[in-house]
């Protein structure tokens, strides 16, 4: 069965753990592992975070979206921003890669997304802003033929 | 998120309890800065055992207190991470920068 979730909050920090949460809960009906839940959540953070520092520098009514979606064995996760778009998709993927190092970031986010979740998709949002998709599965091949 | 911190020698023990996201990120980063430049130790401990949560934000602030210590010659050993903390740390080469320790 397909399950879907839509959250659209403020880009602010105090909503960070908000969202991670968030999406990480609509997952447990995945039965996920402790260590899968973690990954969900760290990569969900990795996302809000980029949209917070880098979509919205400056204060005043920004909005996050998410949406996330499960059927019986996968979870995806669409992040979506209408802030400052990635100039260089490519470099910003490259390990340590920042526009902000002043800041002590470490340009690890989408090191982190992609290594945590299983595919990583980046893109522009027209006419601004950043889509970021990820997907993760959740139960494999073992489940499937046990359920069959 | 909280901060303890103890002297034991010449060792300078940091404990982190709770989330270390963006949204702690400054209290952290201000809070270990005070405790980095008001003592005398030569070795720094942080122990990440109730630490709950971190993401890359967290990689920033101890990449940066290493750069703070580096030119002190104290080096920093990394005690008990949670495995999703550990993940995040190893992927981002800290453990070639800092020590884990247990």
């Amino acid at each position: 069965m397909k399950n879907e979730m839509t959250v659209i909050f403020d880009a602010v920090s105090e909503n960070e753990a908000f969202a991670r949460n968030t999406v990480a809960a609509f997952c447990v009906t995945l039965d996920p592992t402790v260590d899968q839940i973690n990954d969900i959540k760290t990569a969900v953070s990795e996302a809000v975070t980029n949209c917070i520092v880098h979509a919205y520098p400056n204060s005043g009514t920004n909005k996050i979206t998410i949406v996330t979606t499960v059927d019986d064995c996968s979870v995806h996760i669409v992040v979506s921003d209408t802030g400052v778009g990635i100039e260089d998709v490519d470099a910003a993927k490259q390990p340590f890669f920042t526009t902000k190092p002043e800041q002590e970031r470490s340009g690890m986010g989408f090191t982190v997304m992609e290594s945590f979740m299983d595919e990583l998709n980046v893109q522009p949002n027209i006419p601004s802003g950043t889509v970021v998709t990820m997907f993760k599965t959740i139960r494999g091949a073992d489940w499937k033929k046990k359920k069959l | 998120m909280k901060i303890e911190h103890f002297k034991k020698s010449d060792e300078l023990h940091i404990k982190l309890y709770g989330e270390l996201d963006e949204h702690h990120s400054s209290y952290v980063r201000t809070s270990l800065d005070s405790l980095l430049d008001a003592d005398n130790f030569s070795r720094l401990y942080i122990d990440m055992s109730e630490l709950d949560f971190m993401d890359s934000t967290g990689i920033g602030v101890l990449i940066g207190r290493y750069k703070r210590l580096k030119p002190r010659g104290i080096p920093i050993f990394i005690q008990a991470p949670p495995p999703s903390v550990d993940r995040v740390l190893g992927l981002s080469g800290i453990y070639d920068i800092m020590i884990k320790a247990g």
